[in-house]
């Protein structure tokens, strides 16, 4: 007797949820590793206003991306260390669903960094980054990595080099969701008219419904044992 | 060695396992003959461009380079779904073969375009996002392989292997794909109903000499070339399979 899809789903989810409020674990190393990064981007680059204006939302969505790492990194790691993985794999619930729940958990954390970045880097930069469209392109773009990262998290943490590989398999394929991103987000704050760049959230929408799809179907292949 | 290797007595009739199968034979003959009227056809054949002088005659090497990468990561891909359907053995092998080939190929379509943009775009690299994506494009099939080498249980490798060969494809959609929504490349648009594209430097018009030994070079490599490579590239692998099988034969022992 298979638990119901949905139930299975949140309750994955609120473990994540519950384990994160009481140790802060997650989100407090990737908020610092993305504050961190920005600061060290300022200096490196000599964010200058002119270099801002082009740099900036290079320098946001690397920070989103890295901090995604590493966080995804450590939220499956503790799956597998805490032999939660091969609980969740014994339990009568669908294979999807562990990969739906850990997915959300992992998307709303980096959401939540996200989220930090922006009105931090509208302070810091004194650029205009806290937009409802920028807003749009942020929830798009981290669904985007956050997808392709928890299914490529979950193959990595079962790997000899485990925490080093995931950057390097996740980063190109990545790259469809980072370039759109990255390109919507210069044109906004860049003001060009809507025209002009609404192709890009298209694409977006239609990369991460392609990975979104993709993952779903692949996942149960990862977990198998 | 081969008294070992050929415990099958017809293997040992057509000379050990180590002979290549009469067909491969066969398309290994055809492949290098082929190749080899596809560079004559380059170099003699199709006229000299009346801009780019003798360099643009790379070209033909290049594009048809990257349509046997293309084939070959199709391959991957097939390879990979099936693996995952059939767990069969061989399709993993094709899978690594066609990222191998396929890496090595797209290796060749750089190296060719390096240096047809030296003299043409002054400069051997540029960061224009075709270039760029094509660069990127060669690192993911690199993190495949990279992939593989970190997991050591054997079913546990071809699975993840065939996993991530399926999601890489994405980059060589992206690669293809890409002239067309980033109009500030400067990278000529070749394949495809299009206008060409106002930004690029160094596109040129085609005779139909030019044409016709663009369309054979490129049938060349994206058939033959690909094929008959990871064709053996799959042998190799069985042999190696095999190899380690009597190693571990020998241990037990």
């Amino acid at each position: 007797m298979n638990t119901p899809f949905i139930q299975a789903v949140l309750a994955i989810l609120r473990k994540d949820l519950r384990t994160e409020l009481r140790s802060r674990e997650l989100v407090s190393s990737m908020g610092l590793f993305a504050l961190l990064s920005i600061l060290i981007f300022s200096f490196a680059l000599e964010l200058d206003r002119i270099a801002r204006q082009e740099a900036i939302s290079g320098v946001l969505w690397v920070t989103v991306i890295f901090a995604s790492i590493l966080g995804l990194n450590r939220s499956l790691a503790m799956e597998r260390d805490q032999g939660n993985l091969d609980a969740m794999l014994l339990a009568p619930i669908n294979r999807a669903a562990i990969f739906l729940g850990k997915l959300i958990g992992n998307y709303l954390f980096a959401l939540a960094v996200g989220l930090l970045l922006l009105p931090v880097m509208t302070i810091l930069f004194n650029m205009p980054l806290l937009q409802p469209w920028l807003l749009l392109i942020l929830l798009l773009g981290t669904l985007g990595f956050s997808t392709i990262g928890t299914l490529l998290a979950t193959m990595t943490v079962q790997t000899r080099t485990r925490e080093s590989l995931l950057p390097i398999v996740m980063l190109p394929v990545a790259l469809p969701v980072l370039l759109s991103a990255v390109m919507a987000s210069t044109s906004i704050l860049d003001n060009v008219p809507l025209d002009d760049w609404i192709a890009w959230p298209q694409i977006l929408v239609v990369v991460d419904i392609i990975y979104l799809i993709l993952c779903f179907l692949l996942f149960e292949f990862v977990i198998e044992e | 060695m081969s008294a070992l290797a050929s415990t099958n007595p017809n293997e040992r009739a057509r000379g050990g396992i180590a002979a290549w199968p009469p067909l491969l034979r066969i398309l290994t003959l055809a492949t290098t003959v082929a190749v080899a009227f596809g560079l004559y056809l380059g170099l003699f054949y199709a006229g000299t461009d009346i801009d780019q002088g003798q360099v643009q005659r790379i070209f033909y090497i290049h594009l048809s380079a990257f349509t046997g990468a293309f084939i070959a990561f199709c391959g991957t891909v097939l390879g990979g779904i099936q693996y995952l359907r059939t767990r069969n053995v061989q399709w993993d092998s094709i899978a690594l073969a066609g990222a191998e080939i396929g890496l090595a190929l797209s290796i060749l379509n750089l190296v060719t375009g390096m240096i047809w943009a030296r003299p043409i775009w002054n400069t051997w690299w540029t960061w224009d996002p075709r270039l760029t994506s094509a660069a990127i494009m060669c690192l993911t099939y690199a993190a495949y392989l990279m992939l593989r080498t970190g997991i050591e249980n054997a079913e546990q490798r071809r699975r993840f292997a065939s996993i991530y060969g399926i999601l890489a494809i994405t980059t060589v959609i992206l690669t293809l794909v890409i002239t067309r929504i980033r109009p500030d490349t400067i990278h000529p648009v070749v394949i495809g109903p299009s206008v060409q594209n106002p930004n690029a430097e160094g596109a040129f018009e085609f005779s139909e000499r030019m044409s016709m030994t663009i369309g054979i070079n490129s049938a060349i490599w994206s058939t033959l070339v690909p094929v008959t490579l990871m064709w053996h590239r799959v042998r190799l692998q069985n042999l190696v399979e095999r190899v380690n099988a009597l190693k571990a034969e020998i241990l037990n022992k």
